[in-house]
């Protein structure tokens, strides 16, 4: 009867419909993601603005063209800091194995929601460790390029060939970087549970063993240890 | 200003058509610097700076005649002086005035962010507004000529307008109107072509055999044109560049990668919002829950049962 006793101490935790819940990120993860994600918002809508014509409305988010311009790489700085925490804290849980790639193969069932079909998962399914590494591969792409972008106190360092490959470049890692997000919001939305993880800091029990089994056993077995 | 008064052939940042019914009749106008002429007095300079109230700091000597030594938001153009040692072995001062070109596809126009700030006119000039400029560079970054200049006073980009102002009412440049040797020609392009090649034949038959005009090619023509005693050569003046074009980065920076990119995340987008409305959310149901508790309570007595 032991372990009842310790379930019911979990059971402490519990969501408006009663299911027991599991912390997945802290308040200082949350914060910091939040972070990340606000600057990336305002870096893309600014972005796009000196990207595209269609787009220049969108200088409206920072106050103008000439704000647009001041601020847009001042926020990547604090985005790519805010950002190399985030690595920091979650590098080591994004490391590609067997069965990372076998659920890459099987696409199509994660697609049609038949998770029961597909391995089981760590904290992390392929999707979200391949989304990790693009992120760091485009936010260094990003920084690096915008560096030798930065007219007002930069530009002069460099020759004028690599200022142009630097504007082609920072345009590529931006796309990279935008699809990536648009992805990675979207299974946000589609996945139900999973903004709760990154709004509360907690997802239901439910939703940790349909979506990631193996982390799900794991945050078990240590509260019944 | 006004759109309609300025007869506007491209706008910067723009994908819709300016107004184009009105177009000059007489083509588009040129300015013909005959370097031949020149006798590198500055007269032009500093009509450009009387007319355009400009007053450049005052630089430091180097040694050379070049004074300042390159182009600024406050010297839209600059005379600079090349030692040129011939095959006969005599020195040949080639004097240049450097400033915009006001290119036919002009660099700075294709790369500009910013909508408004570079206009084209219909007559050939390109012009900057700078009460629409934010100060990115990217001008810089596409003019094949090294000419815009970004002002540390007030981030926005300066340069040659190759007096639009007074072209505008039916004056020529200032520094046309000033050039003391007739060095600097102004009028329409066709007519300027026709000159110069007069100017071209005189000078082969004094011995330049390669004397030629400078209107390159690459960058659709320009509006600003040289006559050169060594056309074959361009970059013995001062840098001119041999083979002028928009650098193929930047046209691929501002050419089919903007509306593919813009293309690729619509779709994306789009492919989400019709993910969700034909296979629907990834919900939990209830009975998940409930086996997600026994499973937990399974693994716990395993555990007890290992212990």
């Amino acid at each position: 009867m032991k372990h009842d006793e310790s379930l019911k101490h979990d059971e402490i935790l519990k969501d408006k419909d009663g299911h027991p819940l599991i912390q997945r990120y802290k308040p200082n993860e949350r914060t910091n993601h939040w972070i990340t994600a606000i600057t990336f918002v305002l870096l893309a809508v600014s972005g796009l603005a000196l990207f595209h014509p269609a787009m220049s409305w969108m200088a409206v988010f920072l106050g103008g063209g000439q704000w647009t311009r001041i601020l847009h790489p001042f926020i990547g700085l604090v985005m790519f800091a805010s950002f190399l925490i985030l690595v920091i804290r979650f590098w080591h849980h994004n490391f590609l194995d067997a069965s990372d790639r076998q659920w890459l193969r099987q696409m199509p069932d994660v697609l049609a929601n038949r998770e029961e079909k597909l391995p089981r998962i760590g904290k992390y399914n392929a999707g979200q460790k391949l989304l990790f590494w693009a992120l760091i591969v485009s936010m260094l792409g990003l920084l690096l390029t915008g560096f030798v972008m930065w007219r007002a106190y930069f530009s002069h360092l460099f020759p004028i060939g690599l200022i142009r490959v630097a504007s082609l470049l920072h345009a590529f890692f931006a796309f990279v970087i935008i699809m990536s997000i648009i992805v990675h919001v979207y299974a946000g939305i589609w996945i139900k549970g999973s903004m709760g993880a990154m709004v509360r800091g907690t997802v239901t029990w439910g939703w940790a063993r349909k979506h990631h089994p193996r982390w799900f056993e794991d945050e078990v077995r240590k509260r019944n240890r | 200003m006004a759109l309609q008064s300025l007869d506007i052939k491209r706008i910067s940042a723009t994908t819709v058509q300016p107004p184009v019914a009105r177009e000059p009749v007489t083509g588009t106008v040129a300015k013909l610097i005959d370097v031949s002429k020149c006798i590198g007095c500055k007269a032009c300079q500093t009509a450009c700076s009387e007319w355009n109230d400009l007053r450049d700091d005052v630089g430091e000597n180097i040694g050379v005649y070049d004074n300042p030594i390159d182009l600024t938001p406050q010297s839209w153009t600059v005379m600079k002086f090349a030692e040129h040692e011939n095959n006969d072995g005599n020195l040949e001062w080639l004097i240049r005035k450097d400033g915009c070109m006001h290119c036919e596809e002009p660099g700075c126009l294709k790369a500009c962010p910013a909508p408004g700030a570079i206009v084209q006119y219909t007559n050939g000039i390109v012009d900057f507004h700078q009460e629409n400029c934010i100060g990115c560079g990217y001008c810089v970054t596409g003019c094949p000529f090294d000419v815009p200049r970004i002002s540390k006073k007030d981030n926005r980009a300066y340069k040659c307008t190759l007096c639009s102002d007074r072209v505008g009412v039916g004056q020529e440049p200032a520094c046309v109107k000033t050039c003391p040797t007739g060095a600097i020609v102004f009028g329409t392009k066709e007519d300027m072509k026709t000159h110069a090649a007069e100017r071209i034949e005189d000078l082969k038959s004094r011995g330049y055999e390669n004397a030629g005009l400078y209107d390159p090619a690459g960058v659709g023509g320009t509006h600003v044109m040289y006559v050169l005693h060594h056309a074959d050569r361009p970059a013995l003046y001062s840098g001119l560049r041999n083979n002028p074009s928009i650098s193929p980065v930047v046209g691929a920076w501002k050419g089919l990668t903007k509306p593919l990119a813009l293309a690729g995340m619509a779709a994306a987008a789009l492919a989400g919002f019709f993910h969700y409305t034909r296979v629907g959310p990834n919900e939990v149901s209830r009975k998940e829950e409930e086996e997600a508790v026994h499973d937990a309570q399974r693994i716990a007595e395993e555990r007890h049962e290992t212990r």
